[in-house]
């Protein structure tokens, strides 16, 4: 990737928290990244880790309240998107961001053909005729590998398969030609061999089109296959962040590396138990004062109860949350 | 794999279909069937794991139900420890049950909300067992033991467990009346990552201190690999490749295995960057109208003309290893079997990377 190029994306010190019955939530507490032209970066995270909710804060896709974005900033083409009005960030959402869902069922419309829902886009922010948007949907349906694309823009969402409503959902996406791509979760609902036809059209729509892209997901392997740079997520905060190598050959954070032992390989040898991450993620009911891993981690000492640690350097684009330091180089054992 | 010799077969399956009628028209009448599982046989053995993979409308959910009489059977005969379950009448039925149980993928739709843990896994207690309050207590409280949940919960509802803990009352319900036999249908599916193995480890632990058989379903091929002895690959309702699990993984031979244990992400950045991937075009056909001739021959990228005519046979291929391709011959046909040069041939062609 090219590296000093400016940022497309720059995120600093992001907090959202949302207002419960049962008190206050805070799923992101203090994120930064940025994310590079072209580059692909991998969001890696449990289940409440605040990946999705980090990219949903930064393109205001959150409902206020419940949601308080408590502090940050969100620098998207030299411009800060979370002081812009509303009316403002949409036509950045539909231009510049491109979004990408997990369920391709429920966030395509039912009653709308699919060639309405791709040339909605075109028409409200490109300001495309009917015929233009259509010509254009035509094309995007073919980008994304669906045959017979001019027919198929009269099918509706419930006449295509999980994994074609799936590359609908990234023709929408790629529609105003964005800059940036956010994929939440993309291929999760759906099936191995479905997802590696998604993933072999990421592949080949990034050489084509070289958006910047992020990636959110929990499976690992996706990540290695896809990302360039990964950023680890634990109870709302990056943990560790390094480039892809980098992360699977010498990951530091003791959760990044618990994670990696404990998943089961499809080759190499086979350990005969696998290794246990004990406890449970945890309940971020107040803001952090302590490292949100100490209560699972094998390496905690006093200072991990006291104070929550700082994302420091390690390596060239490496940086990692912990106040312990392993030995560096450590090779996490493939079981 | 109908050796009795050295170790037996707990669970034989034997031609087994599901076919869930589709009725249509004003008059609803019967005009199709969704031949969810058609026609599969396999034998679990005692102690053993044996996987069951596919992609989801596969059918092997279908196949765990089934196998347990969740539904009733379409056709072909399911023994468990020497009782036909397929044609048992509901009373003798009700009689075998407890030694056949099931492990759910949701621990959230599988478990009553308004049940307390004891309550839910003493229920099958209840129904089964002529046990006093104080021993069936006794014994809720010996099973929370065995999964690993603390007594004091006893009096607590589902919705005040994690995800991990609500699976760890599913598997506690699930041993309750000391089964044999357990049908573990996606256990894992709905846990984080980090719990996966926590929740894999204690069905291992069980299996192992109490004898246990499984059947073992699930998309997750990795932990198939960790998990089971022997692994079934269904497709479209039949299995097609029934191998030891070393075996299978590091030389599939039916073309969809292969493409299925292709598609799997590795995590390992330089494997993934170099590893040759079958992408597979197209989707799943419809199992209310599955292709003539082989269920794959729609997608599979070495079809030929004769798989479009005739269906193939699950046959055994080497000891052990049932293939049902027609291009995957025997590796050793014995004399005077169909075979020879042209046989040869296609081994090579079927073994291919």
């Amino acid at each position: 990737m090219p590296d000093g190029a400016p940022p497309v994306l720059d995120v600093r010190g992001l907090k959202t928290v949302f207002r419960t019955r049962g008190g206050e939530v805070h799923a992101v507490n203090s994120v930064s990244f940025d994310l590079r032209p072209g580059e692909l970066l991998g969001v890696v995270g449990e289940s409440g880790s605040g990946k999705s909710v980090t990219m949903m804060s930064l393109i205001g896709l959150l409902p206020q309240p419940p949601a308080d974005i408590r502090a940050g900033e969100v620098f998207l083409a030299g411009r800060d998107i979370l002081k812009v009005d509303p009316e403002e960030l949409r036509a950045i959402r539909g231009r510049q961001i491109g979004f990408i869902f997990q369920d391709p069922m429920t966030s395509l419309n039912p009653v709308y053909t699919v060639g309405m829902q791709i040339m909605e886009p075109l028409r409200v922010h490109l300001g495309l005729s009917k015929a233009q948007a259509e010509t254009r949907a035509a094309e995007l349906l073919d980008l994304v590998g669906i045959p017979d694309a001019r027919k198929r823009l009269k099918s509706y969402p419930h006449q295509f398969s999980g994994g074609m409503r799936q590359r609908v959902m990234i023709a929408i996406a790629l529609a105003c030609d964005p800059k940036v791509l956010i994929a939440d979760e993309p291929t999760t609902a759906l099936d191995v061999t479905i997802q590696a036809q998604i993933l072999e059209l990421v592949r080949d729509l990034r050489q084509k089109l070289g958006m910047a892209i992020i990636w959110i997901t929990h499976d690992l392997g996706v990540i290695a296959g896809i990302a360039d740079r990964v950023m680890v997520m634990y109870g709302g905060q990056v943990v560790e962040q390094a480039p892809v190598a980098e992360l699977f050959a010498h990951p530091r954070h003791p959760y990044t590396r618990a994670l990696l032992q404990t998943i089961p390989h499809l080759t190499g040898s086979r350990s005969a138990r696998l290794r246990v991450i004990e406890g449970q993620p945890p309940i971020m009911s107040g803001p952090p004062e302590a490292c949100p891993f100490r209560a699972r981690c094998t390496h905690a000492f006093d200072r991990c109860h006291l104070e929550n640690p700082e994302r420091r350097p390690v390596g060239i684009g490496h940086d990692v949350a912990c106040h312990w330091s392993p030995p560096v180089a450590v090779e996490v054992a493939h079981a | 794999m109908r050796d009795e010799g050295t170790s037996r077969a707990l669970v034989r399956v034997t031609d087994l279909r599901k076919h869930f009628p589709i009725h249509s028209g004003l008059l609803r009448r019967h005009t199709g069937d969704v031949k969810a599982v058609d026609g599969v046989t396999f034998d679990i053995l005692e102690g053993e794991t044996l996987g069951l993979v596919g992609e989801s409308g596969c059918g092997k959910s279908t196949v765990g139900r089934t196998l347990l009489r969740l539904y009733e059977v379409t056709s072909g005969s399911v023994v468990i420890d020497g009782t036909d379950i397929a044609s048992l009448p509901p009373e003798a039925l009700r009689q075998v049950r407890p030694k056949m149980q099931m492990v759910f993928q949701d621990p959230q739709a599988s478990l009553n909300p308004r049940m307390t843990l004891a309550q839910i896994i003493a229920e099958p207690l209840d129904e089964h067992t002529e046990l006093s309050r104080a021993e069936k207590l006794e014994r809720v409280h010996e099973l929370m033991d065995q999964v690993g949940l603390n007594r004091r919960f006893a009096n607590r509802f589902p919705h005040e467990f994690s995800g991990g803990q609500r699976q760890r009352i599913g598997i506690a319900r699930a041993l309750a009346l000391n089964p044999r036999f357990i049908v573990c249908d996606e256990p894992i599916a709905a846990l984080d990552v980090s719990i996966q193995a926590q929740v894999v480890n204690l069905l291992e632990d069980l299996q192992e201190s109490l004898g246990l058989t499984y059947l073992f379903i699930s998309h997750d091929l990795s932990m198939v690999r960790h998990i089971a002895d022997r692994v079934a690959v269904m497709y479209l309702g039949k299995i097609v490749e029934l191998s030891p699990r070393d075996a299978l993984y590091a030389r599939p031979l039916h073309p969809y295995a292969k493409a299925l244990l292709s598609a799997v992400p590795e995590p390992d950045p330089a494997t993934e960057a170099t590893r040759r991937r079958i992408i597979l075009t197209g989707d799943v056909p419809s199992p209310a109208n599955p292709p003539q001739g082989c269920n794959f021959c729609t997608r599979c990228p070495e079809v030929q003309p004769l798989c479009r005519e005739v269906e193939p046979p699950l046959i055994e291929v080497s000891p052990g290893r049932q293939v049902a391709c027609h291009f995957v011959q025997p590796e050793n046909p014995p004399a005077g079997a169909p075979g020879g040069p042209e046989a040869n041939e296609r081994i090579q062609q079927g073994a291919g990377p």
